[in-house]
């Protein structure tokens, strides 16, 4: 091992030396961040439009070329050689600054926005935010805030390292088509559409930003009761938006993972899902994969849907508890509903699926059950607007614990320290829902093909969610987990052609025997009488 | 409690030990000089490459191994002595067993060649060699070029790993085509082309005539036997294929062909003495398989089945369909039933290659009856369920052809080409 590991330094062996296109690409993408930068320091820049335009093209054709130059003169193929020699890619030097930047970006950007330049009441943006006012203004009509800058980055950041990550895959349409997607749908749905939709906003007409895909639990404001106030007010059109969240969640999103999977919407819909697979592709590694990790994952993410759960279903009946004439539902109708919904579904898996869920597995989902309806039974017999904690405080403390520091600070700003996939593995709700049917009820799995695994571990190893791929292949067996976004890189890795995302019938799709096919067949046989 | 001792613990032993361990409570120990814990002898490539760093080709966490009680020993072994049931290490301390594994393994062929123990000349087997590649060609500043002998599938590996840390190589391939021994014309010539194209200085039907020595025992250069030319280069790899690495049984006692010899239930002619996997020669060979099966899942199955035998069922060696799988550079390979090189008496070939010279496929079927006899696929990932079913149903080259979407693997949205390979086979029919 020592002399293995004296020659992994950053000054080392591997092909880290770059070309003059990468050069030149660095230079560019440089460019671009330093006008971000300078117009932060105030820097009186004139004609902002234009200089706002150079610096996000130099962006994208910074990160374009810096690709072209990494995988032009190569032969269509895996494209992974010294990941784990490259500082960037193997938690060294490079990977702390960028982690400690990405992280202090998203402090200041949740927590200290008027360090950006965030015009605070009613005063002028300066700064970062205003350098993005023309941006704004040209889409929605209004000035820009921290928001709009942050989307605008985010969505050039999917877009340019999607233009990397389609060229590092050319010779795999799956991968091309996935990132297309997420490109589309992270452009249109998340940036440009809302945005636009803004203009139709009067004094008299008001919808709340709307991304379409971006479902409850995920957007755990969904149903608050200023947007869904807004909605109302909106008439059809809002009616229209609103229901379609709902629909969204018990039709659209069941249907669509029983058929495909959760990957449809965690890695080609998915606004998270499409910036860990782009930008954060060089991260997937990173993840852990220790049977230790994947423990911890199981208890920490099913917590944060509890806590989602609770927190959603107290925020509303709040709202409808204190302003009931403005509703048709009643707030007893809302938690005897809930409660009922969350006893049926819990008694339909028992039923059905009992024998596939694991001894913690079931604990768990007991004890969380209990949790939940007697919260909800507290408040409903207490009648009063607590619901055990006030519904407001559980709201700003989910927003500031989940969706700031869980998504953001640590979900984005740890890529290059935990790998890009944190978030989607141990803390997003919406993951949770759908693992739990991809699970249960879809048609989805990775097939093992055969005998032909060599456990050579490159699969697990590229498992952005710490999935131990090969300890299932090795064996023979189809990987069928919760946890698993399909996108379809530890087939695209294997050297052996084991590995296929497919959706196919329910029957024999989780097969705990050995078929090592090849082998003698009587073998076999006694191998799984055990 | 009977006491299991393996000594080895690459793919066929641990297979032992973990199918033991499912079948009983004997005691279980496995030794090895090569590393603490098993790992992936086959994922050695990409540690170099920088695709892995070593702990992620161990297939079980190291807790694994105390949590199933199979105790673990470094060392290596120097004697074995049957009569006392005991083992003797090079370090002088001593193991008694009940029974006994042999599952070392192979070591890289040298065949005399002068200058071949020369420092910077290697095999690619061992986690020892690949410590001694980073030490020799760490850089392409330390190793400027590197030689490689030997056209087999290891010698293609270690040129796709020298090659990712820009390293020039030039590849010694005695047959006038890459591995023409195993795999059909065109296909070999396909991946002469791939070789190529990855800027490898392929020479074919070039062999060694000796490895010429520099400063300190260092290899300077390598003289090539047909034209006398001397190639300057700092590391050799020899990659003419393995042998057993059995030289510590020499005097044990134990029945040694090339390799240790077995019967079908892997016994020696010692009582309670076993061989498996590289290691492991079989009196006859079984079907077409050769006595030795140097092949990572024949070793698995060897394992398997000799758990079966040591707790009380005995079980003879009796592998399925054959199959096997590699991967040249960029392209990879299956194979499924028997394709051979040099054809059988009985034999026909049908052969589909795309324009793009990076897909191929080969099936082979009887001449008379049509029956199928196997398929090598390059470039296109093929079912192994459905062609192991369709060896055992034994279809004809008909049924295969026009079914052979049934059988395609890749990944979701890829492009087919089974409609290219039946209108060339219609092609092919019909002209013949």
């Amino acid at each position: 091992m020592s002399t293995l590991d004296k020659n992994m330094s950053l000054t080392s062996e591997a092909p880290d030396n770059i070309n003059t296109v990468q050069k030149i690409g660095t230079f560019i993408g440089m460019l671009g961040l330093f006008i971000i930068v300078l117009a932060g320091f105030n820097v009186g820049l004139p004609n902002k439009g234009l200089w706002l335009t150079i610096a996000l093209t130099a962006l994208i054709a910074g990160i374009a070329l810096f690709a072209k130059g990494t995988y032009k003169n190569k032969l269509e193929g895996i494209k992974n050689d010294g990941v784990w020699f490259k500082s960037i890619s193997s938690r060294g030097y490079l990977a702390w600054i960028a982690g400690v930047g990405l992280t202090g970006f998203y402090i200041v950007l949740y927590f200290f926005a008027e360090l950006l330049g965030l015009g605070v009441n009613g005063a002028e943006n300066t700064g970062v935010v205003a350098l993005f006012d023309p941006l704004s203004r040209l889409l929605s009509g209004n000035a820009a805030s921290q928001w709009f800058v942050y989307g605008t980055l985010y969505t050039v950041a999917i877009l340019a390292f999607g233009i990397k990550f389609l060229m590092k895959y050319k010779h795999n349409r799956y991968e091309q088509l996935r990132t297309v997607s997420v490109m589309f749908f992270q452009t249109a749905f998340a940036f440009m559409v809302p945005e636009l939709m803004a203009r139709l906003n009067s004094d008299s007409f008001s919808l709340p930003y709307n991304d379409l895909k971006n479902m409850w639990p995920l957007n755990y404001y969904a149903f608050e009761q200023w947007r869904v106030d807004q909605f109302i007010n909106a008439e059809t059109i809002g009616l229209v938006f609103l229901l379609f969240g709902v629909l969204s969640i018990f039709v659209v999103s069941p249907i669509l993972t029983y058929k495909y999977g959760k990957r449809w919407y965690c890695s080609w819909v998915c606004g998270c899902g499409g910036l860990a697979e782009t930008a954060g592709d060089s991260f997937r590694q990173l993840s852990d994969k220790s049977m230790s990790a994947w423990k911890v994952e199981r208890w920490v993410i099913h917590s944060v849907l509890v806590f989602s759960l609770v927190m959603t279903v107290a925020t509303i009946s709040t709202y409808l508890g204190y302003d009931a004439s403005k509703y048709w539902l009643t707030k007893d109708m809302f938690l005897i509903g809930v409660a009922v919904f969350l006893g049926l579904l819990f008694a339909v898996i028992w039923y059905f699926k009992k024998e596939e869920l694991a001894k913690d597995a079931r604990y768990g989902a007991i004890g969380y059950l209990v949790v939940v309806l007697s919260l909800i039974t507290i408040h409903y017999l207490s009648g009063k607007e607590l619901f055990l904690f006030e519904a407001g405080k559980l709201r700003s403390l989910y927003g500031f614990l989940i969706g700031s520091v869980f998504s953001g600070v640590i979900g984005t700003g740890f890529y290059p320290i935990l790998g890009n996939r944190v978030w989607c593995r141990m803390g997003c709700p919406m993951a949770a829902i759908l693992g739990m049917q991809q699970r249960l009820f879809s048609k989805f799995r990775i097939t093992t093909n055969g005998g032909q695994c060599i456990s050579c571990g490159n699969c697990s190893t590229y498992c952005e969610m710490g999935i131990d791929v090969r300890a299932y292949a090795q064996k023979g067996e189809n990987i069928v987990r919760s946890s698993c976004v399909g996108c379809g890189v530890c087939s695209a890795v294997c050297p052996r052609g084991v590995l296929k995302l497919e959706n196919d019938s329910m029957n024999g799709r989780i097969d705990s025997n050995q078929i090592l096919l090849g082998n003698d067949v009587d073998l076999m046989d006694l191998v799984n009488k055990n | 409690m009977e006491h299991i001792v393996i000594i080895g613990n690459g793919i066929s032993g641990v297979t032992t030990a973990r199918h033991i361990r499912k079948l009983s409570d004997k005691k279980i120990t496995v030794i090895s000089a090569e590393t603490d814990h098993f790992f992936s002898r086959t994922a050695l490539m990409y540690i170099y490459m920088g695709h892995m760093k070593y702990e992620h080709t161990k297939p079980y966490e190291d807790y694994f191994w105390k949590k199933n009680r199979i105790e673990l020993k470094r060392g290596f072994v120097k004697t074995v002595n049957h009569q006392e049931k005991q083992l003797e290490f090079t370090e002088g301390d001593t193991m008694s067993y009940d029974k006994l594994v042999i599952a070392v393994g192979s070591k890289s062929n040298k065949f005399g060649w002068p200058g071949q123990d020369l420092n910077g000349v290697q095999g690619l087997y061992s986690k020892q060699d690949l410590d001694a590649l980073e030490e020799y060609a760490p850089n392409n500043n330390t190793c400027k070029r590197a030689v490689i002998v030997g056209g087999g599938l290891i010698g293609i590996e270690l040129a796709e790993m020298l090659s990712t840390r820009n390293i020039p190589v030039t590849f010694l391939v005695r047959e006038n085509s890459f591995w023409n021994g195993v795999l059909p014309e065109g296909e070999s010539e396909m991946l002469n082309r791939h070789i190529k194209n990855h800027h490898i200085d392929l020479r074919l039907g070039m062999n060694l005539k000796e490895i010429l020595s520099g400063e300190n025992g260092k290899a300077r250069a390598v003289v090539v036997a047909e034209t006398g030319e001397e190639l300057p280069c700092d590391v050799v790899g020899l990659t003419a294929g393995v042998s057993p690495n059995i030289d510590f049984l020499k005097e044990s006692g134990i029945e040694l062909g090339r390799g240790v010899k077995v019967n079908r239930f892997l016994e020696t002619n010692i009582p309670d003495i076993y061989a498996i996997g590289d290691c492991a020669e079989q009196h006859e060979p079984i079907g077409n398989r050769r006595p030795i099966e140097a092949v990572w899942y024949t070793g698995r199955m060897m394992g398997e089945t000799l758990a079966q035998t040591i707790c009380g069922n005995p079980l003879e060696y009796k592998p399925g369909h054959w199959f096997n799988s590699a991967k040249f550079f960029d392209i990879e390979y299956q194979t499924y039933g028997w394709v051979f090189a040099n054809k059988k008496e009985y034999e026909t070939h049908f052969h589909w290659k795309h324009e793009d010279d990076t897909k191929c496929i080969t099936v082979a079927y009887h001449k008379d009856s049509k029956l199928f006899l196997g398929i090598n696929t390059f470039g296109i990932r093929m079912r192994h369920e459905v062609f192991d079913r369709w060896l055992t149903e034994k279809r004809d080259i008909d049924f295969v052809v026009h079914n052979l979407s049934e059988a395609n693997f890749d990944p979701e949205f890829y492009k087919k080409f089974e409609s290219q390979v039946l209108s060339e086979y219609n092609n092919q029919s019909v002209s013949v």
